[in-house]
């Protein structure tokens, strides 16, 4: 082979290499997307997308953690202020879990019932994950639009 | 050559997603409750323990219902603000007292001054998750109807009383 | 009085800088010997109020001086000694003192060691970083002053955020923000080198040293931070692909092609104005990085408590250092680009696919990062992208970049042959196939595609990285003789090696499992016993706990009582997980306290964490082998 076609096979190899990783690449980031679903969404507009796990955020409504004892299983209602969905989750929780907290969830919805396998709060005091005040503060758009 | 132009020219294409990103202000938090009734709630009184304060005795005046807590840095710093609000007469304001020692909350009281009307004692915190508290210090503006008809997070000053307050109260008056 | 004394100094220190920086370009510009000797002592000057402003600051926090509001907020009376200093960056305003007073002590030091570079040089390098210290005096001054007093003072302080009173934490950011902000001196050094009439190779040497320091402090920064988010967080991963953590990885990546295209740079000449756009580009992503967890635009676990204000000047600040220097880069960079050929099969061609490689790197992970706040501005819904994806994704670059490391560390400058390589490199690749194979498969019992490609190049990177450090001796006539060039370049490697092959053991064997055990239980996770014998209440200096007594057996040999707390902070009124860990050198096993589950039982996460010191260990040899190429004596001429 001449220099020349050497070259050209070498271009032409990294660029079809190329192609294929940004093929494989897109495509791992499209199945690896996660959804922000807003609880009212969830409930009101059944937005949740099936068999796949997407994100919830709200505020944990007071005495409604539920666990047996003994279990690693817990459930409590996570509120938006204006729809109620149940988590379950199995296994430790996060330090700052608590009533009144704001916190995101992430997992599948199984027959109205949110299975989460992550339960994230900040551990900070005054801090609210952003996607959280950003559901509430739909709620406050849209109740003020409708009086 | 045109191609050194192109560090820049990818630069200057994702910026303005940060300024867009960047109108998205997170420091305002409204609350659900404004517009709605206040939760209700019936606590002792902090100074006399004896003395139950229920929520329902609070209506029929425009108050100021304020968050605080010894332990919290904010508190101290709008309560030059708070005492001068309460000479003036303008507005009775109630206090919870959030989390907190019963003892360090009367000495700080008798240390810094009172400004407020009564003080609820909330032990537990359980008042202020009703409430929807994020933190201390935290004010709610009530209507003489128990409407919530403003909410600040953070310390209060003049000028956030003129801006937000005032203009709320006149509002709601109309 | 003395956070007075830090105010009036860190006003004083801007107005210095400022005059730091016109008369230092200015001088360069004009040639004017007066100017330019006035650049040194004006850097001095700047460094010493800065220093006072700091040292007055730390003062109000060991004196507990609950009259600034900044200490009032983040430390109280209980707070251990080391804390009360480690809180004086514990939150923003703070940490951007710190990062003012670092850039102030890299700007020194480049005044100090950069004496015998052309004046004019040297100068405009003085008076870039002298601008640059200008604009975050000022964001310091006007958007985040630590020094603001409040009245009345109150008797005791907020106590300082429970996660960061830990020695981890107090040592992470400043360790950190040397390295991001070193690379504020390779950015001085090539805005200097294209402000110049003349540019050629020899800036390349000058910055080198400089970059690799940088380089080597981002490093062990990175490396800590992940080692506290592993043992503080409780979450049992070392790396989360979090916004805040991303923000610090591309400019490290960006950080090591520039490593390796200044070689180039420096040997052969060629590269120089892709050379200068990647210092550019590495201070431009610490930059961005900073500017994305202070201003709050994208969600982390890590972000600082935000304000818009902040972020707008940040903003500004970015689109004037980063843009000014992107357009400069444009007007300059075409007419240096010389012809120096070099093979298809050669050291130059093994670098630029390093460099490559790393950007691509670098673009997914910005990509990755940025893409949940575009669609977000484009209304298109919110998203977040998981860790599943960069941990695919980074496959695609990462993969051949380590297959090429070895074959760039032994390949001849300027032309190679395939045969001289093959015959270097077949004795460490078949040593490597072999143990790559033969450990996951016969001592931990299982083997896969993705597992055995990683312990096979791993082991192949530290056998040839050991072969390429032997070649840096030379025994010459009785006089040992040691290229420290090389010599630092395959601990480096070496580092490499380790890193990846801790990472592909844990990532392969680890277990991590939320189990519910009564008192007395006993239970079984990935080989070890683990039995809950008590739970008991304790008490510290500022917090009380709950802390559980856990035996952990090897077989029926007890290794060993693990004693993880759930902590309250008696101020803050928070909670905090201790997890307790069995640290060996070849595993780890860590055990967390979670919460109450009734009837005296508890929940407790454990995890077996095999390998996963080489992680961190491999980035200390990293950094180490960086040290030793600084101290190459070419650079002390």
């Amino acid at each position: 082979m001449k220099p020349r076609q050497q070259r050209m096979l070498a271009v032409g190899l990294s660029l079809s290499g190329l192609i294929i990783a940004a093929i494989l690449t897109f495509k791992a980031f499209e199945e690896n997307m996660m959804f922000f679903i807003t609880i009212t969404d969830v409930v009101e507009n059944n937005k949740a997308p099936i068999d796949r796990e997407f994100r919830v955020g709200g505020l944990v409504v007071s005495d409604s953690i539920t666990r047996e004892t003994g279990s690693l299983t817990m459930s409590f209602i996570l509120t938006d202020n204006r729809n109620q969905l149940t988590v379950n989750y199995t296994g430790v929780l996060p330090d700052l879990f608590r009533e009144g907290q704001g916190v995101v969830a992430i997992g599948k919805l199984n027959q109205n019932v949110f299975i989460a396998d992550t339960i994230l709060a900040k551990h900070d005091e005054n801090y609210m994950p952003p996607e959280v005040i950003d559901s509430l503060k739909d709620h406050v758009a849209e109740t003020k639009e409708g009086y | 050559m045109k191609k050194h132009y192109l560090p820049i020219l990818f630069f200057l294409a994702i910026m303005p997603i940060f300024f867009i990103g960047m109108d998205r202000d997170k420091s305002v938090l409204p609350s659900p409750l404004i517009g709605e009734k206040i939760p209700q709630f019936s606590l002792p009184s902090l100074i006399n323990s004896e003395l139950q304060i229920d929520s329902s005795e609070l209506l029929n005046n425009t108050f100021l219902f304020n968050v605080w807590a010894t332990w919290c840095v904010g508190c101290l710093e709008e309560h030059d603000f708070l005492m001068k609000l309460s000479e003036s007469n303008e507005i009775p304001i109630v206090g919870l007292n959030w989390r907190d020692n019963h003892n360090d909350a009367l000495a700080w009281l008798r240390d810094y001054g009172n400004p407020y009307t009564i003080i609820a004692e909330d032990v537990s915190g359980r008042v202020a998750i009703d409430w929807g508290v994020y933190g201390a210090p935290e004010s709610f503006l009530v209507n003489s109807n128990g409407i919530i008809i403003h909410k600040h997070l953070g310390p209060l000053d003049d000028d956030i009383w003129e801006r937000d307050f005032s203009r709320a109260i006149i509002n709601d008056a109309n | 009085m003395f956070p007075e004394i830090g105010h009036f100094a860190l006003i004083l220190a801007l107005v210095v800088s400022l005059c730091q920086g016109s008369a230092s370009l200015y001088g360069a510009a004009k040639q004017n010997k007066d100017l330019i000797t006035l650049s040194r002592p004006l850097a001095h000057t700047q460094s010493l109020f800065v220093l006072i402003a700091f040292a007055c600051l730390v003062y109000s926090f060991v004196s507990d001086d609950f009259s600034v509001l900044y200490v009032a907020s983040n430390s109280q009376l209980a707070l251990p000694l080391l804390f009360k200093v480690s809180a004086v960056w514990g939150a923003h305003e703070g940490s951007l003192l710190l990062w003012v007073l670092i850039l102030s002590t890299w700007t020194t030091l480049v005044c100090l060691f950069s004496k015998n570079l052309p004046d004019i040089f040297s100068s405009r390098v003085i008076g870039v970083l002298g601008f640059l210290n200008f604009g975050f005096i000022l964001f310091t001054l006007f958007t985040s002053n630590p020094f603001e007093r409040i009245f009345p003072s109150p008797l005791d302080g907020n106590d300082l955020n429970p996660l960061l009173q830990d020695i981890g934490l107090a040592i992470h950011p400043p360790i950190l923000y040397v390295g991001y902000v070193g690379f504020a001196v390779a950015y001085a050094f090539a805005i200097s080198a294209m402000l110049s009439e003349k540019l050629d190779k020899n800036w390349a040497k000058w910055t080198r040293p400089w970059t690799t320091a940088a380089w080597l402090f981002l490093t062990i920064g990175i490396a800590l931070g992940s080692w506290w988010a592993y043992y503080e967080l409780g979450w049992g991963g070392w790396w989360f692909w979090d916004p805040v953590e991303n923000a610090s990885f591309m400019p490290w990546l960006i950080g090591t092609a520039l490593i390796h295209s200044l070689a180039v740079t420096e040997k052969r000449g060629v590269f120089i104005s892709w050379t200068l756009l990647l210092s550019v580009s590495a201070f431009s992503l610490s930059l961005l990085g900073t500017f994305l967890v202070r201003s709050g635009i994208l969600i982390s676990v890590h972000a600082f408590a935000t304000d818009p204000e902040r972020g707008l000047f940040i903003l500004i600040f970015l689109i004037s250092v980063i843009g000014g220097a992107l357009l400069l880069y444009a007007k300059k960079a075409s007419d240096l680009d010389k012809k120096v050929g070099f093979g298809a099969l050669s050291r130059e061609t093994f670098l630029l696919l390093n460099n490559v490689l790393l950007v691509i790197a670098t673009i997914l992970i910005l990509l990755g990062t940025l893409a949940p706040l575009v669609l977000e501005v484009f209304n298109m819904g919110k998203i977040s992208i998981g860790a599943p994806w960069f941990e695919i994704a980074m496959l695609v670059p990462m993969i051949p970049l380590l297959i090429l490391v070895t074959m760039g560390m032994h390949s001849l400058w300027i032309k190679d042959s395939s045969f001289n390589l093959y015959k270097k490199l077949r004795s460490p690749l078949g040593i490597a196939t072999l143990v790559g194979i033969v450990i996951p498969t016969f001592y931990y019992g299982r083997s896969g595609l993705l597992l055995l490609i990683g312990s096979t190049i791993s082991i192949w990177i530290i056998i040839s990285s050991l072969l390429s450090l032997r070649s840096s001796w030379k025994n010459n006539q009785g006089r040992f003789h040691i290229n420290r060039s090389v010599a630092g370049m395959s601990i480096a490697h070496l580092g490499l090696g380790v890193f990846v092959f801790g990472v592909t053991i844990v990532s392969s064997f680890g277990v991590e499992t939320d189990r519910g055990f009564s008192l007395g239980d006993q239970i079984s996770v990935a080989g070890y016993e683990y039995k809950l014998n008590s739970i008991e209440s304790i008490k510290g200096p500022n917090y009380e706990a709950i802390e559980a007594d856990i035996s952990v057996f090897d077989g029926s040999e007890l290794i060993s009582h693990l004693r993880p707390q759930k902590r309250t902070y008696l101020v803050q009124k928070s909670p905090m997980t201790e997890a307790a860990i069995l640290a060996k050198w070849n595993k780890d096993l860590f055990v967390a306290l979670g919460d109450s589950l009734g009837n005296d039982s508890w929940s407790i996460r454990i995890q077996y964490k095999p390998m996963v010191r080489w992680i961190w260990l491999g980035c200390l040899i990293m950094a180490l082998g960086g040290l030793i190429a600084i101290s190459d004596k070419r650079y002390r001429r």
